[in-house]
C-alpha cells in the first residue's frame, strides 16, 4: 500500500514531467527543421540573436572599422562615400586584391557562393532535387573542366597568381571572421552554410561569364533541325549571314588583309553534312538568355564639345538583386582604376584609370560546335575515331543533393571535349534512338581572361590596351577604348575558329578528324578599328564586319540596335556627357521604322472593323519610341509578332524542336526585298495568301487578344508598354520568380526592348550605364540597377534602382590621395598586418 | 515576487545564452528550464514566467532592431512568410515562438522539484 502510494506520488510528477519535456524537445526539434516549403529552421530564423533580425541593418549603421589580418603585407585604408562605394588605397597589389576580396565577401558573399556553386554544377546543394538536371548539364558542359584549365594558366604567371591568391585570402579572411548570426540572410532562408573560397572558384565565375556570353550564341541543334526541312536557299533567307541593313563595328569599306589561314571543306561535306536530313531532339536545360547583349561606343575629340573623347558602355545582362556589378576604386602607388567589378573575381572589369577608359560588349560569335559520336557500346568506354576504337576518358561526377541521396553521373571526354548529351542524359530522341553529342567549345581551352583586366586597369595608352586584350580568348568581347591622348579604338577580341563556309552551323560528323577546326583566326586579324575619319566607333552586338571580312563568322548577331546608335552618332556634333546620357536612354525603334510602312501599306483597311481601326490608328500615330507609356509600341509589337507567326508558323510546324526562329531584322529585310515571298503563303490552305492578307489577318489577331484581355481584366487596352514588357529585377536566388518577390523590384516604369538602345526587356537590360569623359580630371557618370550592399535588410540594397529607372546618373568620385579628409568620405575602414 | 524574479532571470539568462558562441539558438530552453528549478513555481505559473520572459526578450529585441532598420527587412520577411507584410505581426510571432519554447521548458523544470509549500 505504502509502496503503491509512493509510486503513485512519483508517477504523478514523472508523467507530467515527461510529457512536458517531450513537448519541449519536440517543439525545439520541429523549429530546428525545415517547415513546410520553407527550407529554413523556423526557430533559429526567428531568433533575434541568430536569425534574420540580425541582418536588419540599422539605417544609421557606421562602416568604420579597424581590422588586422596576418595575410596583409602592410597598411591600407578603404574610404566609403555616401553611396557605399569603397575607394581602396593600398601599398601594393597583394593588399589591394586582398581587400577587394574582403569587400566582395562582406557585401556580396551569398551571390558569389551561389553563382560559383551553380557554375560548377552544385546548385542541388542549395535547391535540392529540382536542380539535378541543371547540375548534370553544367558538368557535361565541362564547366569545372574549363575552370581547371583556366586555373593552370592563372597560376602559371607569378603576378597573376599573386593577385588571385591575395583575392582568395581576402574572401576567406572575411568568411573566417563571420559569426553564425552574421551570415547573409539567404543562407538562413535556405538553411545552407557559406563555403570557403579558392582560386578555382574565381575561375568558375569567369567560366560562368563564358557560358552566359558564348554558349548560347550558336544554334547548331536548331539549325540542324531546320536543315532537315528547308532547302539551302531557304535557309539563307531565314538565317542570312550578312544582313543588308548591317552597320558593322569595323566601318564599311574597310579593306581587310589576305587571310593567313584558309580552311578547307572536307570532301564528304555535301553528302555527310550539308545534305544530311537528320534531326536532334535533345533537351537543353539552361540555355543562356538570348537577350544577353550590350552597347558600347566612343566618340573622338573631333565630335565633342570639350575636344576630349567620350566613352560609353552599357552591358545588357540579367538584372538581379544583388547586381552582378560592384562599384569600386582600386589604388596603389603604381595604379589607380575606377569602375565595376564582379564579386567572385578580382580587378575592375569595366571602367577607367588616369590615362584610359574601356568597356565591353559581347561578340555574339559562335565558338561552340557539336560532333556526333559513335560509342562501341553502352559503357561509352570507346568511340570510333579515325578508323579505330579510341578510349574515352570517363569522369564520374558526384552531385550532392540537399535533402536527398548523392547522384552520380558519368561524363565521357573525347578528342573534341565532353559528351554533353547521350543516352544517360537528355540524348534519347522520340524514336528511342540514343544520340551522343560531344562539344568543342573555346571556353575549355587554357586561358587567363582575368589577367586582361589586371593589365587594362594599368594600361596607359593604345599599345598597352592592345597588349592587355590580346590574350583574351572567351567569351569574345568588343573592347572599346579611349585615351586622354585622344585615341579611340574598338577591337573584337577572342579566340575564334577559322571555319570553312558552313562549318559548325549544324551538328558535325565526329567519326574522324576531317570536321575538326583547322586553326584559329590570327589575333591580329580580329576585326578592329582605330581613330576612324568619322570620329566614332560603336558596337551593339551586330556582325563585326561586312562581307569583305575574309572569314566565315557565324553567330547570333543583333543588327537593329547598332543601326540606331550609328545613325545617332553620325548626326551628332559638339557632344557632351549629357547628350550621351540621353543616347543611352534612347527609345527609338529602328526596326519599326522599316516595318511600319510595310504594315500600313499592306493592311487592307476595307476589311477592318471599328475596333481594328482603333489599333491601326494607334500604330499610325505612334512616334516610334518604345517609351514606358507608349501604346504604339504595345500594339506594334503584338501586330508584328502575330505577322511573323502568320508567315512562319506553317513552315516551322514541320521543324522538330529545338527551334530557332529567324530574327525580326532578317524577316523585315526579307519582306522589304520580296513582298511576294513564298513563306507568306500558308502551306496548309488551298488558296494563296498574299502579304496584304497576312498583314490584315495579324492585325485582327492582335485586336482580338487586346479586346479579350480588356474584357477579362477590365483594364483599358492596349496598355502602356511597360505593362506589357514587365521590367523587373528579381533576387538572384529566385529562379521561380515568385518565392522571394519581396526581395525583388517589379513593375518598374521604364520602356525599351532588346533591339532598342535602352535595352530593357523583362528582367534583362542595361546592367551598368557608364559615361567617361576623358578630360583632366576625368569626368565620369554611371548607374546600375541595384545597390552596393547585397543585404535585403540594408538601405543600400537597391539604392540606385530608382535613379536607373529615371535615366539619371551618379557622378563618380575618382578620389585622389589628397581627398582623405574630404566631406565625401563617410566611413573609413582601416586594414593592417596583424 | 517569485514570478517577477523568475521572469527577470529567464530574460537575463536567455540573453546571455544568445551571445555565447557555443550555444545553439535554443540555448534559452535550458536556461528557462534551470530557472524553473531554481525559482520554483506551480506548473502554470512557471509556464507563464518562462513564456513572458522570452516573449519580452525576443519581441523586445526584434522591436528594437526593427525600429533602427525602419522595418525595411521585417516588412519583406513578413511578406515571404507570409504575414501580409505586417512587421508588428512578425514581431509578435517572434515573441510567441520564443515564449512557447521557453514556457514549455519552464513547466518541465517545475515538475522536477517538489513544491516547497503544499
Amino acid at each position: 500500500m505504502i509502496v503503491f502510494s509512493a509510486f503513485n506520488k512519483i508517477a504523478m510528477r514523472i508523467v507530467p514531467f515527461l510529457v512536458s519535456a517531450v513537448a519541449t524537445a519536440g517543439l525545439v526539434y520541429a523549429l530546428n527543421r525545415p517547415l513546410g516549403s520553407l527550407p529554413m529552421a523556423a526557430g533559429k530564423f526567428l531568433s533575434p540573436q541568430y536569425g534574420f533580425w540580425q541582418n536588419a541593418e540599422p539605417a544609421s549603421k557606421s562602416f568604420d572599422e579597424e581590422l588586422s589580418f596576418s595575410g596583409l603585407k602592410g597598411k591600407a585604408e578603404v574610404y566609403f562615400d555616401d553611396r557605399l562605394v569603397p575607394h581602396v588605397f593600398a601599398e601594393n597589389d597583394e593588399d589591394l586584391y586582398f581587400i577587394q576580396g574582403y569587400l566582395h565577401a562582406k557585401f556580396r558573399l551569398f551571390q558569389m557562393d551561389l553563382q560559383t556553386r551553380a557554375a560548377a554544377g552544385r546548385a542541388s546543394e542549395f535547391a535540392g532535387a529540382k536542380a539535378i538536371n541543371f547540375d548534370k548539364e553544367q558538368r557535361r558542359l565541362g564547366m569545372v573542366f574549363a575552370a581547371e584549365n583556366a586555373l593552370k594558366e592563372i597560376e602559371k604567371d607569378s603576378v597573376s597568381k599573386a593577385a588571385f591568391d591575395a583575392y582568395t585570402s581576402g574572401i576567406n579572411a572575411y568568411i573566417g571572421s563571420l559569426r553564425e548570426a552574421d551570415i547573409p540572410i539567404e543562407y538562413k532562408l535556405m538553411n545552407v552554410k557559406p563555403e570557403k573560397w579558392s582560386n578555382l572558384r574565381s575561375a568558375l565565375l569567369l567560366k560562368m561569364m563564358a557560358k552566359m556570353l558564348s554558349s548560347g550564341t550558336e544554334h547548331d541543334l536548331a539549325y540542324t533541325n531546320a536543315k532537315a526541312v528547308f532547302m539551302p536557299e531557304e535557309l539563307n533567307k531565314l538565317y542570312p549571314q550578312v544582313p543588308d541593313s548591317l552597320l558593322p563595328i569595323v566601318p564599311k569599306g574597310t579593306v581587310f588583309e589576305k587571310p593567313a589561314i584558309i580552311p578547307v571543306q572536307p570532301a564528304s561535306a555535301d553528302s555527310l553534312y550539308f545534305g544530311k536530313k537528320d534531326t536532334v531532339s535533345v533537351k537543353e536545360i539552361s540555355r543562356p538568355n538570348e537577350n544577353n547583349g550590350s552597347n558600347n561606343w566612343v566618340v573622338s575629340g573631333s565630335k565633342t564639345q570639350s575636344g576630349a573623347p567620350i566613352l560609353c558602355n552599357d552591358p545588357h545582362l540579367e538584372m538581379s538583386l544583388p547586381s552582378i556589378w560592384y562599384e569600386i576604386q582600386l589604388q596603389t602607388p603604381a595604379s589607380n582604376a575606377y569602375g565595376v567589378s564582379i564579386p567572385g573575381a578580382p580587378f575592375i572589369i569595366i571602367g577607367f584609370n588616369d590615362s584610359i577608359a574601356w568597356g565591353v560588349t559581347n561578340s555574339q560569335r559562335d565558338v561552340k560546335d557539336y560532333y556526333e559520336i559513335r560509342f562501341k557500346d553502352k559503357t561509352r568506354k570507346e568511340y570510333w575515331f579515325n578508323n579505330q576504337w579510341t578510349p574515352a576518358r570517363l569522369q564520374v561526377e558526384e552531385i550532392k543533393v540537399k535533402g536527398g541521396a548523392v547522384v552520380f553521373d558519368t561524363v565521357a571526354y573525347t578528342v573534341y571535349g565532353p559528351v554533353m548529351y547521350d543516352e544517360s542524359f537528355q540524348g534519347t530522341d522520340s524514336s528511342g534512338r540514343g544520340r551522343n553529342l560531344a562539344l568543342r567549345w573555346t571556353a575549355h581551352d587554357p586561358s587567363n581572361e582575368g589577367f586582361t583586366f589586371y593589365k587594362l586597369n594599368r594600361a596607359k595608352n593604345y599599345d598597352d590596351y592592345v597588349n592587355a586584350i590580346a590574350t583574351f580568348q572567351c567569351p569574345g568581347q568588343n573592347f572599346v577604348f579611349a585615351s586622354k591622348s585622344g585615341d579611340i579604338a574598338l577591337w573584337q577580341q577572342g579566340k575564334f575558329p577559322a571555319r570553312w563556309k558552313g562549318q559548325g552551323l549544324y551538328v558535325m560528323p565526329g567519326e574522324d578528324s576531317s570536321y575538326m577546326w583547322q586553326g584559329f583566326i590570327p589575333q591580329l586579324e580580329n576585326p578592329h578599328a582605330k581613330n576612324p575619319e568619322r570620329g566614332y566607333l560603336q558596337s551593339g552586338n551586330q556582325r563585326p564586319a561586312d562581307s569583305a571580312y575574309p572569314y566565315f563568322i557565324p553567330g547570333t548577331y543583333l543588327t537593329a540596335r547598332a543601326i540606331t546608335i550609328d545613325n545617332k552618332l553620325a548626326a551628332m556634333t559638339g557632344i557632351t556627357p549629357a547628350d550621351m546620357m540621353k543616347l543611352q536612354n534612347d527609345y527609338f525603334n529602328t526596326t519599326a521604322e522599316d516595318v511600319r510602312p510595310l504594315l500600313l501599306h499592306f493592311v487592307n483597311e476595307s476589311e477592318l472593323t471599328e475596333s481594328d481601326k482603333k489599333y491601326l490608328d494607334i500604330v499610325k500615330n505612334w512616334d516610334l519610341m518604345a517609351s514606358p507609356d507608349s501604346k504604339g509600341q504595345t500594339v506594334y509589337s503584338l501586330w508584328w509578332q502575330k505577322l511573323q507567326e502568320e508567315i512562319f508558323r506553317d513552315e516551322f510546324a514541320r521543324v522538330k524542336s529545338i527551334l530557332w526562329m529567324p530574327d525580326q531584322q532578317a524577316i523585315m529585310e526579307l519582306l522589304k526585298k520580296d513582298t511576294a515571298s513564298a513563306f507568306i503563303d500558308n502551306i496548309n490552305t488551298t488558296g494563296i495568301e498574299t502579304l496584304s492578307d497576312v498583314v490584315t489577318k495579324s492585325l485582327k489577331a492582335a485586336t482580338k487578344l487586346f479586346d479579350e484581355a480588356a474584357k477579362k481584366t477590365g483594364n483599358k487596352n492596349p496598355g502602356e508598354w511597360y505593362k506589357a514588357n514587365h521590367p523587373a529585377i528579381y533576387h538572384i536566388a529566385d529562379a521561380s520568380r515568385n518565392s522571394l518577390l519581396p526581395f525583388a523590384r517589379t513593375k518598374l516604369h521604364i520602356g525599351g526592348n532588346n533591339d532598342i538602345i535602352n535595352a530593357v526587356k523583362g528582367s534583362h537590360g542595361p546592367s551598368w550605364r557608364m559615361i567617361v569623359h576623358m578630360t583632366t580630371p576625368t569626368e565620369a557618370y554611371a548607374v546600375y540597377p541595384g545597390g552596393q550592399s547585397g543585404n535585403p535588410g540594408s538601405k543600400f540594397y537597391d539604392s540606385f534602382v530608382d535613379k536607373w529607372v529615371e535615366g539619371q546618373y551618379n557622378k563618380l568620385w575618382f578620389m585622389r590621395e589628397g581627398d582623405k579628409t574630404d566631406k565625401n568620405v563617410k566611413w573609413v575602414m582601416k586594414f593592417k598586418k596583424g | 515576487m517569485k514570478f517577477i524574479t523568475a521572469t527577470i532571470l529567464t530574460v537575463l539568462l536567455a540573453f546571455i545564452a544568445g551571445i555565447l558562441s557555443f550555444s545553439p539558438w535554443w540555448g534559452f530552453a535550458i536556461t528557462s528550464f534551470l530557472v524553473a528549478i531554481l525559482v520554483h513555481q506551480k506548473g502554470w505559473k512557471a509556464f507563464l514566467s518562462g513564456f513572458l520572459g522570452l516573449f519580452l526578450l525576443w519581441a523586445g529585441l526584434a522591436w528594437w532592431i526593427d525600429m533602427q532598420n525602419n522595418s525595411l527587412l521585417s516588412s519583406k520577411i513578413a511578406a515571404i512568410l507570409p504575414l501580409g507584410g505586417n512587421s508588428v505581426l512578425l514581431i509578435l510571432v517572434t515573441g510567441f515562438v520564443g515564449g512557447l519554447v521557453s514556457g514549455l521548458a519552464a513547466i518541465t523544470g517545475s515538475y522536477l522539484r517538489v513544491s516547497s509549500h503544499k
